[in-house]
């Protein structure tokens, strides 16, 4: 090895400069390195830099939404029935370089999940963007909150987030009228009806949540927040205010809301309260029922399971959406129709358990004797009502029924109202493709056959008669609790039938009333239901299910469908009340539920009146036959028959409740 | 003596050096101001110091000396690196093993000390083989590419593709300086262009990811979360500085943690983002102002092996400037390479301070001879 110190000796014999053209060239070499990197920065920060610009703010910039509260719901005297509570989520982040195998036991003690359901749950979003988190658990408990306070520093993975949720009534009640919200489905999303709406929104699903969702939902607001590249939070930038739902106060009062729930409790069918002046629904229930808080967090597949396979149909609103044979209570109709047609005026039959018409003989369940107009709807005598729908033809009863509103929707302001069939020759032509058969007529003049309505209808069609043919629209929601553009709205979303007046002379008017009032009376078929001291009119109907009357049968499943319309007073009513008790066996059963409901309805009315005393006395169009004990001596006693000339005025007898209507 | 030799101690390029340093301790503290690495400036400016001290201590030696024990040390070195890959001796991080545990917390980086060695090895080499014959004959080159090809593949095999690239200029500023001939010079590009092809396409010399970092800033795009991520921040980073910057401390790329490591390897892109193109311009300019003073200081040596080193530490110096200043304005491939004078970390520190002793040592001693 050649040592080349300083002291070599020969260092300047072997002394070669390295070649300067070299050493110069680097120096270009240097000048060229640099004047391309500069130009590699002036294209990002000159040319490029307004792009990277943007493309920065991307990165930055978060848009997370705020989500608006919805609006609350009260009864007609503001009384809550849908609240929001603040629920808190719990979320699993992934971001943390972590084992959350080894905390696993930890965390499904603490939030009491079991730990394969956190794997399952953490292998569902293992193809999510990292900075995703999971949600774990909705709507934990204060304890649950307290677990993950209490270990932040061993479980840093463990976030939560409050929203408003949902706190709808316990067991059910009103869930049928007030319905549920959900997340938007993906089938939803690509209708036009929620083309405003993105996914992971939620919507009212049914009910009055789904018909006025627009405006119950608000809109939510959003905050730019800064983010680090772990999407951590680290700033904001500015925020739009999520505007909250607008409150909805319903038409429905809770009293008799509570008294149709608890006239109807452990039956199936339906009951709905209406104003018959406004169309304002007082109470609407359905049966069976179901808890729509299990559908406000995440509904358990149990849970649906067993809603879905339940045979009564419980996520089904029966007052608007059954579509049954009405049975008897259709010979109000009929009445009306036969009266306005000088018909049934001085018709008379005589029953001997049924009529033979058309070469067929059609069966009464009694013996009821000569029946005329006036006794024929209290004994609900079907020989009577056989020979004058004979005698009036199909296409006259069909004109009544579609006046009266019947095989059309009335328009009430909620989802998925079902239509009714009222049968005519040109219904079957269309829907069974065939002509109609003269001996298929008499059967519809009792509400069988092919007839089909809704109780909402026959509420509407029957107490649209009792007020001399004004047939109003079934609404829940106050019109001018809503903007005249959103009334519109809703009107073209629920088209039907809607408000209207029917042509009834005051004669067929005060026979079909005094008729009605009867049913409830000594002769009627809903005597048992007599409320004493209420002008208390109505119609029972006893629908069979299946054809042929298989009475006494133990198979619940084929017993009739009970039916009752009632209304108070007779004349201009304040109040009815369709009642439908599936598999109820007797109208009957139905009237004394109904009666129920009337009778909470005008007790509440004159205790609000404050004076007992003052309305018992006060004229009545009909009066019962007892007294109630201090009851004062009355007027001159209606006669039972209802031939009573005095309630020919319309009588506004009861006050009403709460602010809205004319 | 003492005085008449730092009267001849390279103040200009000093002063370059500091300003550097100095800005390099601000960008630290910066980029790393939102981070659990908040803090790193200090530790900055403790290697700073322990490097000028080193400077001015290597100044001292008369760098004849160094020369003298550049096989010695060359062996060493060769040693350590086997070292670093033997386990319980190289410790891993990040699945690489790059550090010896000196116990107690301390780690030392072989890699980035080599470089120095293989600087003076390559220059006492050349100078010996200067004396009998002006041009280099293939074996002349052959010994050259082993000099520097076996430490190259030992460092690959850490692995750590940045520091073992950071190798190749002293080859290169060696064969350039040495005398190469066109010819060969021709030969050997062919050659390697070759080899690099044929083991791109075998896959055995470098790893799918070190691939992946390579090619990824060709088109950043193609995988915006994946290899091209860092790429793509860096861009975004340069780009939204513009003209004059967002301003120190304000840059959001740097603060949010979207660039990368913006306190080693991508601190030129902090640097850009927040003190924009002009800022950037006055960065480069420094580098420039730097490498023609180092080679003036070659020019000005008092013999060949005084040049060849000077031009090693110039050649190491623009190479890693270039790569990965070009790294971070999506020029040159993510390969990991600590831009000198200005990212953060001790090795790299000292061994830029030890260089630059040593070019001070061969300026001062330009008259000796």
């Amino acid at each position: 090895m050649a040592r080349i110190s300083p002291l070599d000796p020969n260092p300047f014999d072997r002394e070669e400069k390295v070649s300067t053209a070299k050493l110069n060239a680097t120096q270009y070499i240097v000048a060229l390195v640099m004047l391309v990197l500069v130009s590699g920065l002036w294209r990002l920060q000159i040319l490029g830099a307004d792009n990277y610009r943007v493309l920065a703010e991307q990165n930055r910039i978060r848009k997370v939404p705020v989500l608006a509260p919805r609006g609350k719901i009260f009864d007609r005297e503001g009384r809550i029935l849908v609240d929001n509570y603040p629920s808190v989520t719990c979320f699993l982040v992934r971001e943390q370089q972590k084992n959350l195998e080894a905390d696993l036991p930890l965390i499904a003690q603490g939030l009491h999940i079991p730990e394969d359901q956190i794997r399952s749950t953490i292998k569902r979003f293992a193809l999510a963007p990292k900075y995703q988190p999971i949600p774990l658990k909705q709507d934990i408990t204060p304890d649950e909150q307290a677990f993950i306070a209490a270990h932040r520093d061993e479980l840093p993975e463990l976030e939560t987030l409050e929203e408003q949720r949902r706190l709808y009534p316990r067991d059910g009640f009103a869930a049928h009228l007030i319905g549920y919200v959900g997340e938007v489905s993906e089938n939803d999303l690509n209708t036009s009806k929620y083309a405003f709406y993105e996914p992971g929104d939620v919507v009212g699903k049914s009910g009055v949540e789904e018909a006025y969702d627009a405006i119950l939902r608000g809109v939510d607001g959003s905050r730019d927040v800064v983010v680090n590249s772990h999407g951590k939070e680290v700033g904001m930038m500015g925020q739009e205010l999520a505007k909250p739902g607008q409150d909805l106060k319903l038409t429905i009062d809770l009293d008799l809301q509570m008294a149709a729930e608890k006239a109807l409790e452990g039956k199936n069918g339906a009951i709905v309260a209406m104003d018959p002046h406004t169309g304002e629904i007082l109470a609407m229930v359905s049966r069976p029922t179901f808890d729509p808080n299990q559908f406000a967090v995440r509904l358990t597949r149990s849970y649906w399971n067993e809603i879905i396979t339940n045979p009564n149909h419980p996520l089904m609103n029966k007052a608007i959406q059954a579509q049954l044979a009405p049975g008897s209570t259709f010979k109000v109709i009929m009445t009306v129709a036969g009266l306005q047609e000088n018909m049934a005026e001085n018709m008379h039959v005589v029953c001997n358990g049924g009529v033979t018409l058309q070469g067929h003989f059609f069966g009464c369940d009694k013996h009821h004797g000569l029946v005329d107009i006036h006794n024929a709807l209290p004994y609900s005598c079907d020989s009577f009502y056989f020979t004058l729908a004979d005698r009036l033809g199909i296409d006259t009863i069909a004109k009544y029924g579609h006046e009266m509103g019947i095989g059309q929707k009335t328009g009430v302001d909620l989802p998925d109202e079902a239509t009714g069939i009222m049968p005519s020759p040109q219904w079957k032509l269309k829907a069974q493709h065939d002509k109609w058969y003269a001996g298929e007529t008499p059967s519809v003049g009792i509400g069988q056959g092919a007839v089909q309505a809704s109780p909402i209808q026959l509420a509407r069609a029957l107490s649209g008669i009792a007020s001399g043919g004004a047939l109003v629209r079934p609404h829940v929601v106050f019109p001018d609790e809503i903007s005249p553009d959103m009334l519109q709205a809703i009107h073209d979303t629920y088209p039907g039938s809607g408000e209207k007046k029917v042509e009834i002379s005051p004669e067929t008017w005060q026979i079909v009333t005094d008729d009605m009032a009867n049913v409830t009376q000594g002769i009627g078929t809903a005597a048992e239901a007599h409320l004493e001291g209420i002008d208390f009119a109505g119609k029972t109907g006893t629908a069979d299910v299946v054809s042929g009357r298989k009475k006494g049968t133990a198979d619940k499943a084929t017993l009739p469908n009970a039916w009752f319309v009632g209304m108070a007073p007779r004349r201009n009513p304040d109040i009815v009340v369709a009642v439908l008790w599936e598999h109820g066996y007797w109208g009957n059963n139905s009237a004394k539920l109904g009666a129920q409901v009337i009778n909470a309805f005008v007790t509440k009315q004159r205790m609000r009146s404050g004076n007992l005393m003052k309305l018992a006395d006060s004229p009545k169009p009909a009066a019962p036959s007892d007294q109630t004990p201090g009851d004062k001596p009355k007027t001159p006693a209606a006669n039972p028959a209802g031939a009573n000339t005095a309630a020919l005025e319309p009588q506004r007898g009861l006050p009403r409740p709460g602010a809205g209507g004319r | 003596m003492f005085r008449s030799r730092f009267r001849d101690f390279d103040w200009t390029l000093l002063g370059f050096v500091a300003a550097l340093s100095i800005i390099s301790v601000f960008e630290i503290r910066s980029a790393t101001a939102m981070t659990k690495f908040h803090g790193f400036q200090t530790k900055q400016i403790l290697f700073l110091s322990i490097g000028t001290v080193a400077m001015f201590g290597i100044s001292m030696l008369d760098y004849h000396k160094l020369l003298d024990i550049a096989y010695w040390a060359y062996g060493i070195s060769i040693t350590a690196l086997v070292a670093v890959l033997v386990p319980h001796i190289g410790t891993k991080v990040l699945g690489a093993r790059r550090w010896i545990n000196l116990g107690g917390g301390a780690h030392f980086q072989p890699s980035e000390w080599v470089k120095l060695v293989l600087i003076l090895t390559m220059a006492r080499f050349l100078w010996e083989r200067s004396g009998e014959d002006h041009e280099m004959t293939w074996r002349d080159i052959g010994k050259c590419f082993a000099l520097i090809g076996v430490p190259m593949l030992l460092v690959l095999k850490e692995p750590d593709l940045g520091t073992c690239l950071t190798y190749s200029p002293v080859l290169l500023a060696g064969l350039f300086l040495g005398g190469i001939r066109l010819k060969q010079a021709s030969i050997l590009i062919l050659g390697f262009l070759l080899v690099v092809g044929v083991g791109w396409k075998s896959g055995k010399l470098l790893k799918p990811y070190q691939k992946a970092r390579l090619t990824a800033f060709v088109n950043p795009d193609n995988d915006p979360k994946g290899s091209g991520y860092q790429i793509r921040q860096s861009l975004i980073a340069v780009g939204s500085g513009g003209l004059w910057g967002t301003g120190a401390n304000k840059g959001s790329q740097t603060q949010g943690d979207f660039l990368p490591i913006p306190y080693t390897d991508f601190i030129f892109a902090a640097f850009c983002e927040e003190h924009g193109f002009i800022g950037a311009v006055i960065i480069l300019l420094l580098y420039f102002m730097i490498l023609v003073r180092l080679v003036q200081n070659a020019q000005m040596a008092a013999d060949p092996p005084g040049t060849l080193v000077t031009m090693g530490v110039m050649a190491v110096t623009l190479f890693q400037v270039a790569v990965n200043v070009g790294m971070c304005l999506g020029l040159m491939p993510v390969t990991g390479i600590p831009l000198p004078l200005m990212s953060y970390g001790g090795s790299s520190v000292i061994f830029t301070f030890l260089a630059l002793g040593i070019v001070m040592n061969i300026r001062m001693r330009r008259f000796v001879n």
